[in-house]
């Protein structure tokens, strides 16, 4: 089923929740080895249902998925050795201290008390909580509590990595901290990554690729300048100062040029290479005598692939408190 | 971090177990508060309860004919109504402290580690059986300091007794525990609510308790309720841990005693297990 190098794959998984609500709808994409995959979606997407399904907590209606070669319905023990997961709640004990904590997660792992001892001291260094790891987790701040998180999510150095939302809640510093982790994860140690984001700059900073998902389908897979590209690339828009002079001809001969408008007298000029473009496109214009009086450039943000393949922003798209509520509900009863 | 991840991991399917357990055990010995309070109810319990009700008292004396000590003997197996009810509490304390059992599931959850533990390589009945096992180990160290608070009030024990009976005690309250708590654990495990639990517990307690020989021999109640308590496993164990220590006429029941509790603590843990393959998910 799978290729070698497809550390995750996914065929038709399908989550429905009291025969009525179906929160994951038959996704079907695959992870390579290496890799941060995303799921970006606003909140209700079916994001965490999809990840529950994956490190086997929930089991999927329909469909199936492999970790590492492990059916996830068939070989969950296998799946859950070889993972590690960094949920989007807390789930520490605060009653025991960071410390003990880590040497909990290793036990439920099987890992030897000889190697988890050493093991948990160089994940404490790693996050930056070695001066309280003999702290109650009560007394810790979210920032720490979510490296903490980390720390037990990497104890069995699983090769695949799965977190939910992983700066949920988090300030700017924080974040950008995290961010750092989970590239320094993939880059040190080649692990894959797999996280669910509903911030548009988290999923493009950390991404490899994002599988955009809306309503418990997955619209459009790609790299985020591969997204971003799709929209029709950079879009350069610039005045000259004889306006009544049409150069449109001019300046679609220009390497990279894909589309040339006139609004209003300025050109608006779509590329697939704005840094490239824009001075070669001032050249030109300037060879030709003319002078450039503005010109501005902006790349096109995931919030335009966002809204390109669901027809509604990823503000819009975060639903109204009352059917988040609904869904809740729903989800809730479904296994209360 | 996968560079040296050949480290000898344990595939058993219970190295959870103790890990859990142990964690369990550990949030109780190091609270001394919770440690305390709870030696500190039995002694409540007995010493208001258990002295303030001198039935034997109430039978007049002088009376030709009528002998306190042999009325109390019929009714209650021994001249001594704290006796009676002490060993009565030494066994209706694992209700008490195995109720929470079912309290820390629904806890667990509510404060996401349930979910991690499920994401983690450790069977789902290791999980149950962590909080049964502690559950057990707390009820024992209870039981055991109802009876040397017992012991230090005063306690008549029968001919029945000797150095052993200790023993028989422990291992009796093992087994109502185990099934108590499984019980409770069975009956939240698909709870995600506070109010759950604690609406089991005040459903169960009284009947457990009231439909047992915790405070009045079951022979002398209304045929109804002797039907009630005549499959209620707690006065099985009341009925055990009174005959180890306070009575004298031999042991007479005491095999199928063990035997009734037994089947029920093994009975009702086999459920709770299996309950948890199903319900126990996200």
């Amino acid at each position: 089923m799978s290729k070698n190098d497809d550390v995750i794959v996914v065929e038709g998984l399908t989550k429905v929740f009291n025969h009525s609500l179906t929160a994951v709808d038959h996704i079907s994409f695959s992870v390579k080895q290496g890799e941060i995959f995303g799921f970006l979606g606003p909140n209700g997407a079916g994001k965490t249902t999809t990840i529950n399904m994956l490190i086997t907590i929930m089991k999927p209606t329909e469909g199936k998925a492999e970790i590492l070669g492990g059916d996830i319905a068939k070989q969950s023990m296998d799946v859950r050795s070889a993972i590690g997961v960094v949920p989007q709640e807390y789930t520490a004990d605060e009653d025991l201290t960071g410390y003990e904590n880590i040497l909990l997660c290793a036990d439920l792992y099987g890992i030897p008390r000889s190697v988890s001892k050493k093991r948990a001291m160089d994940l404490l260094k790693l996050v930056e909580l070695t001066a309280f790891k003999d702290k109650r987790v009560q007394t810790y701040s979210g920032g720490m509590r979510r490296r903490l998180e980390l720390a037990c999510g990497l104890i069995n150095r699983p090769k695949v990595l799965f977190l939910d939302e992983p700066t949920l809640g988090l300030d700017v510093q924080t974040r950008t901290a995290t961010w750092n982790y989970v590239k320094m994860l993939k880059k040190e140690f080649g692990m894959t990554l797999f996280l669910t984001t509903h911030y548009l700059e988290e999923a493009d900073a950390l991404c490899d690729r994002i599988a955009i998902i809306d309503h418990g389908k997955i619209v459009v897979i790609g790299s985020p300048t591969e997204l971003k590209d799709s929209l029709g690339g950079d879009i350069i828009t610039l005045s000259i100062q004889k306006e009544q002079e049409d150069i449109t001809n001019l300046i679609s001969k220009v390497e990279h040029v894909k589309e040339v408008k006139k609004e209003n007298g300025s050109y608006i000029v779509k590329s697939s290479n704005g840094e490239l473009t824009a001075p070669l496109i001032i050249e030109a214009i300037r060879r030709n005598g003319h002078v450039v009086t503005k010109l501005s450039l902006t790349k096109p943000t995931l919030n335009e692939v966002y809204m390109q393949y669901t027809g509604r922003s990823m503000r819009d798209a975060e639903e109204s408190p009352g059917t988040v509520m609904a869904q809740r509900m729903a989800m809730r009863r479904a296994h209360a | 971090m996968s560079k040296d991840a050949e480290t000898q991991v344990s595939k058993s399917r219970f190295h959870g177990l103790w890990a859990l357990t142990h964690r369990e055990l550990k949030k109780w010995y190091q609270q001394p508060f919770i440690l305390i309070m709870g030696v500190i109810q039995p002694i409540l319990w007995l010493a208001l309860l258990g002295k303030a009700m001198n039935l034997s008292a109430m039978i007049p004396s002088g009376i030709p004919g009528v002998s306190s000590d042999a009325i109390m003997m019929q009714t209650f197996g021994t001249t001594d109504y704290f006796s009676f009810m002490a060993m009565g509490m030494v066994a209706f304390t694992t209700v008490f402290t195995t109720a929470f059992t079912g309290m820390s599931v629904v806890w667990d959850k509510r404060l996401g580690f349930m979910n991690k533990v499920l994401s983690t390589p450790v069977s789902r009945s290791a999980i149950i059986l962590a909080k049964v096992l502690s559950a057990s180990v707390r009820a024992i160290f209870q039981a055991g300091i109802v009876a040397a608070i017992a012991f230090a009030l005063g306690l008549v024990t029968g001919s029945n007794f000797a150095w052993w009976s200790i023993f028989g005690v422990f291992a009796i309250v093992f087994l109502i525990s185990v099934g108590l708590s499984s019980l409770f654990t069975a009956l939240t495990l698909r709870s995600t609510r506070m109010e759950m639990p604690q609406a089991i517990f005040q459903l169960i307690t009284l009947p457990l308790m009231f439909a047992s020989s915790a405070y009045f021999p079951i022979n002398k109640m209304p045929d109804w309720l002797q039907a009630i308590a005549s499959v209620n496993p707690i006065s099985y164990t009341i009925d055990a841990v009174r005959r180890l220590m306070i009575f004298s006429d031999g042991f007479g029941p005491l095999p199928l005693d063990f035997a009734f509790v037994g089947a029920f603590a093994v009975i009702v843990t086999i459920i709770c297990v299996v309950l948890s393959w199903r319900y126990l998910n996200k």
